[in-house]
């Protein structure tokens, strides 16, 4: 039964001329290979994604910094003049510190709590729930691909997409309140409860992100050696107790990449919520991000400057959280590597 | 049917319903009805007029008040129920209202005409599918070019991303240089910096290479990512270090072993940047929509903002784009959901 | 070698990009309705008439006009001609067209009243003219007032008459509101200058908020506490974002809905039938019963490289027969003195609530107060609108006291008068 299929025979037939291309790149590799050695040819594999990474992503950065430094509300670096930490001063301007409305720029302040706030109750939320899901798909599931589709499918829209569907359920005319009507019960504005607001945009978020955790905590599980479980079976253990002395231990390499993922995914959230509630009401779900944007590219007097010390802090944060957990998953690989 | 209900209501050992059963199939219907209701209830929201689209309370199937042609009207008439004075009701055609008061006639006696108060008499409604929703912008917009951009967009920045990125992650995995951490780390600090963040220098940097209202300016950008750098070198860190050294021995150049033992072996990792890589770009909107403002450039989500006005937002149309531009992804989604979990079951993820 | 081919193609499809060919026109255009079709339309017909003019009609986002085209206008990029909203704040990238269209007089006549807006200070340059004229104003849901035996308010009528007669509809009828209006600082500022607020400063620079605005602040933040006016629309983003209460009055939840003329399409096309409505011209104050103007403009941009076709382009739109036809066709009030005055327009709507509210619009335009003709053309309207809108929007949300929103207002506008560096 060696006969090739068609689909077979259709890919080797497009694969030839990028063999081809891929043998042609190598002649002038080798030549290199031999001038830099094997350990030279790191920086030729790295060259590519560095010098776009350099130029789209670093570059930015740095001149970022630069912006924070100066004022004005022109776009244009040269156009703009020196005014030293003066926009960070701003930032910090308060009369107390406790409480985010007495600063000078407390949309800043209050977005800062509200992203804070967000975060942590969206990740541990998530996470928990993606975990109970993937245990469920774990189960001797008729049509499971099926299940697995249900759950993973809001990952395939877009933040835009997401954040209209669930706008149109939760408005006061919307099919929400439309359901709880025909209980009898009376309509509700959620969306102008500072409370439900702050509740719904984090329910949102998981619903549109969930999916993704789910499958990576569920190939997790799949990868535990059954006849663990099995043994535990036959020694009685408790559930619970295989749970906590099983499946978490050895879930743990992919907790640890699905907080990564979640976190940075719940640092940048912006899109769906600036659809859903636009921030408000008030300032109640005004995130970081979004008062980036509006500071800085989308108000009636730009400030890119104000805008660029914001960004500057949040990276700064950003980068000590990240290396807390990288510090966090190297020791986890070695222990891997043992 | 008897083997099918078995089949789908199979139980854990096939004793008795245990509770987690019952947890399972509470959570999963929830699952079913929580996330594909609302996308379902989108879809057919896609098909209701801009009236009905503002009505409260909202209607799941789109519906419109049914019409008739009545002897002696030029246009159709509305059709309501109305309740007359003796208590009884009866199908009656509006006429015209005026204040509080219908004229209407009964289409079968036209010609005689009977007043009803408004609050007596309810429309009669049918569903109806307004396709117009979906014609019209397919006239007035230049669809296929739309879509051509936004194919040409999704599939050269994941092929680049997929080359250049996996190119990067070899580096950072296969090989001992001096200045690797550091480079890991500038690429895993980055992980997290949102777009938003560097949207003024970055639109600065674009405007000065020219590529503005350029596809490639909104290609470049995105295609180093940082989370596909990260999956990447996790999953090649898993392949072993004796097969790349038994390629040496046998003086395979560096590309080769890169091209015919490493990269074949990341397939399924490929896989999963792949899809993501194909699912962001397709959705991409704030980028694109900043970088391109000629026509003829649009993506399909740029494309369908520009019925997004100062003072209005012709909804109607927008849905019904909407739910055009999901069909490829999902498309996509089916045919590649296999790989999803083998590839990431094998991502370094463990 | 991979960056160099991308690279290489990087610069090939740059090099194809910017290739454009002379007589090429480009309109950046944005549509709250028909308009984008309407134009497409008079382009062809433009194009046929001149084929030596190949006109390109991008259609964007408004985001896109809001956002994007300052940025791209300051780096010398851009459309050759726009259509716009911020005309004054960007006047100082408009080209001067007094020396290139056929009869400078015949825009001076016609478009003089509005050429302020979109100049920069002191200049007397023609930049272009407005494809609509907008007035603020109020809607009726003349039904609902009929339903509850509530007499409408004559044209006379205050805003507090308005709002206790909304009031009464409301109790009678179970709405959840009697009255809503348009979160924007722009709607906003119409009663502001009823109860008689001035935004300009003696030195033309923003001043403090005065009394009257704080007189009517606080009894629009009252009325929203006892849910007179609608809460939901100023809540529903944080701020200055935009957001229209159209949608409640079109479902027939509301007695009185304050936005302006550009809504008449729109509740044409979605009430239809359903109820009786009418345009009330805007509610009066201690100080006047204005209204607040506005538009939009299509004005040409200086760093074209076709200056002569832009104002040939520029010149045909213009023209009376042209305007009266894509007013009609659009149901926009034109901003064009000859078309007004004659009068005469047969708004293309066979819906009687449209026509007699467009009638009252051009009525009420007549009683706009001074303060209001005077702030379209200054240069800190959309900063003031942008504190009150965001300040106020977080008072309703109980996040902030009328007092010190007040104090807020003024700060934030002393701080972008500040950032701006004049």
């Amino acid at each position: 039964m060696s006969t090739t299929s068609l689909t077979d025979r259709l890919g080797s037939l497009l694969m030839a001329p990028v063999h081809l291309l891929m043998r042609i790149i190598d002649i002038p590799l080798r030549a290199v290979q031999k001038t830099a050695g094997i350990g030279g040819m790191a920086a030729v594999f790295l060259a590519p994604n560095m010098l776009i990474f350099g130029i789209f992503v670093l570059l930015p950065l740095v001149i970022n910094f630069v912006y924070s430094m100066t004022g004005g509300t022109a776009f244009f670096l040269s156009e703009r003049n020196f005014i030293g930490a003066e926009q960070y001063q701003r930032l910090f301007t308060c009369t107390n510190y406790l409480d985010p409305m007495s600063c000078q720029e407390d949309a800043f302040w209050t977005a800062v709590g509200n992203t804070f706030w967000f975060v942590i109750l969206q990740v541990a939320l998530m996470i928990g729930l993606s975990l109970i899901t993937a245990l469920i798909l774990n189960r001797d599931l008729a049509a499971r691909s099926f299940w697995r589709a249900v759950f993973f499918f809001p990952v395939l829209l877009s933040p835009v997409v997401v954040g209209l569907i669930w706008k149109w359920i939760l408005q006061r005319q919307g099919l929400l309140n439309f359901g709880l009507y025909q209980f009898g019960i009376e309509p509700y504005t959620w969306l102008t409860d500072r409370n439900w607001t702050f509740i719904a945009t984090i329910g949102v978020s998981i619903w549109a992100h969930m999916g993704l955790y789910t499958l990576i905590l569920l190939a997790g599980l799949q990868a535990i050696p059954k006849d663990l479980y099995e043994a535990a079976e036959m020694d009685g253990t408790k559930p619970a107790r295989v749970f906590r002395r099983i499946t978490l231990p050895l879930l743990a390499p992919n907790l640890l990449v699905v907080v990564v993922l979640a976190l940075i995914k719940a640092v940048q959230i912006f899109d769906e919520v600036y659809v859903l509630t636009g921030g408000g009401p008030g300032t109640s779900t005004l995130y970081l991000t979004q008062y980036i944007y509006e500071t800085g590219f989308a108000s009636t007097l730009r400030n890119p400057g104000l805008a660029a010390a914001a960004s500057i802090l949040m990276g700064l944060v950003l980068v000590v959280l990240t290396l807390i957990q990288l510090g966090i998953g190297q020791r986890g690989e070695k222990k891997g590597k043992r | 049917m008897g083997v099918a209900s078995r089949f789908i209501l199979r139980r854990r050992g096939g004793k008795s319903w245990h509770w987690t059963d019952i947890v399972t199939w509470v959570w999963l219907v929830g699952g079913l009805i929580i996330m594909f209701g609302p996308a379902v209830w989108l879809a057919f929201s896609s098909f209701k007029t801009p009236a009905a689209l503002a009505e409260f309370p909202p209607s799941i199937l789109p519906y419109v008040t049914s019409q008739a042609t009545v002897q002696g009207y030029d246009k159709p008439l509305q059709l309501f129920e109305a309740k007359m004075p003796d208590g009884s009701t009866k199908v009656l055609a509006e006429v015209r209202r005026i204040g509080l008061v219908a004229q209407m006639v009964d289409p079968t006696t036209p010609g005689e005409i009977v007043r009803v108060n408004i609050g007596d008499r309810t429309p009669v409604r049918s569903v109806s599918f307004a396709t117009e929703n979906y014609t019209t912008p397919f006239t007035q917009f230049d669809f296929l070019r739309y879509l051509w951009n936004s194919v040409f967009v999704t599939v050269t920045a994941t092929l680049i991303t997929l080359i250049v990125n996996s190119m990067a992650a070899f580096a950072l995995s296969k090989y001992e240089f001096r200045g690797r951490s550091l480079a890991m780390l500038i690429i895993l600090a980055t992980l997290m910096v949102p777009l938003s963040v560097i949207m003024v220098p970055l639109y600065s940097i674009i405007s000065s290479l020219g590529l503005f209202n350029n596809l490639w300016g909104v290609i470049l950008p995105t295609v180093a990512t940082p989370t596909g750098v990260f999956i990447l070198r996790q999953y090649m860190l898993t392949i072993p270090d004796e097969l790349i050294d038994a390629a040496r021995m046998d003086k395979a150049s560096e590309w080769q072993i890169y091209w015919r033992i490493v990269l074949p072996l990341t397939a399924p990792a490929l896989a999963v940047l792949a899809i993501f890589s194909v699912v962001w770009r397709w959705n991409d909107f704030l980028w694109p929509l900043i970088v391109l403002s000629r026509r003829e450039l649009y993506t399909l989500q740029v494309g369908l903002s520009i019925y997004s006005g100062e003072l209005n937002v012709q909804w109607h149309f927008i849905l019904a784009m909407t739910v055009v531009t999901m069909i490829p992804v999902v498309l996509v989604f089916i045919f590649l959901q296999r790989f999803i979990t083998t590839g990431i079951a094998g991502t370094g993820l463990k | 070698m991979k960056t160099k081919s991308l690279l290489a193609g990087a610069a090939l499809a740059l090099l194809m990009s910017t290739a454009a060919h002379a007589g090429d026109v480009r309109i950046m255009w944005y549509s709250d309705g028909v308009e984008g079709d309407v134009m497409k339309d008079l382009v062809g017909r433009f194009m046929k008439e001149n084929p030596g003019i190949n006109v390109i009609l991008d259609n964007v986002a408004y985001s896109v006009i809001k956002d994007q085209l300052p940025v791209q206008l300051e780096a010398a990029n851009g459309p050759d001609i726009a259509r716009v909203t911020a005309i004054k704040d960007l006047s100082r990238h408009w080209l001067d067209l007094r020396p290139l269209v056929k009869d400078a007089k015949y825009w001076d006549d016609n478009f003089g009243a509005q050429a302020d807006w979109m100049r920069p200070d002191g200049s007397k340059q023609i930049s272009g003219f407005m494809t609509q004229i907008t007035l603020t104003g109020g809607y009726a849901n003349k039904t609902l007032f009929d339903q509850a035996g509530v007499p409408l308010p004559g044209p006379k009528a205050t805003w507090e008459e308005w709002a206790a007669a909304s009031k009464k509809v409301k109790d009678s009828q179970k709405l959840p509101f009697a009255m809503a209006i348009d979160r924007s600082g722009h709607r906003l500022t119409a009663p502001l200058l009823s109860y008689g607020a001035n935004y300009v400063g003696k030195d033309g620079k923003p001043a403090p908020l005065d009394k009257g605005a704080k007189d009517f602040l606080t009894k629009f933040v009252g009325w929203v506490g006892e849910g007179s006016f609608a809460k939901d629309v100023w809540v529903s983003a944080a701020g200055s974002t935009y957001r229209a209460a159209a949608e409640d009055f079109i479902n027939g939840q509301l007695a009185f809905y304050y936005s302006g003329s550009w809504q008449v399409a729109n509740l044409t096309t979605k009430i239809g039938n359903s109820f009786d409505w009418v345009a009330t011209g805007s509610p009066c104050g201690p100080a006047a019963c204005t209204g607040m103007p506005g538009g939009a403009a299509l004005v040409a941009v200086k760093y074209t490289k076709n200056p002569k076709d832009v104002a040939a382009v520029m010149d045909w739109f213009a023209q009376e027969k042209i305007v009266k036809e894509f007013s009609e066709r659009t149901l926009f009030l034109p901003g064009h003195k000859g078309v007004v005055d004659k009068g005469g327009l047969d708004f293309k709507t066979d819906n009687a609530f449209a026509k007699a509210a467009l009638t009252k619009y051009v009525e009420a335009s007549k009683t706009t107060a001074d303060t209001a003709l005077k702030l379209p053309g200054w240069r800190w309207s959309d900063t003031v609108y942008a504190a009150v809108v965001t300040r106020v929007g977080q008072t309703l949300a109980g996040e902030l006291k009328l007092d010190d929103a007040f104090t807020r207002i003024d700060a934030d506008i002393a701080q972008k008068v500040k950032d701006s560096g004049l």
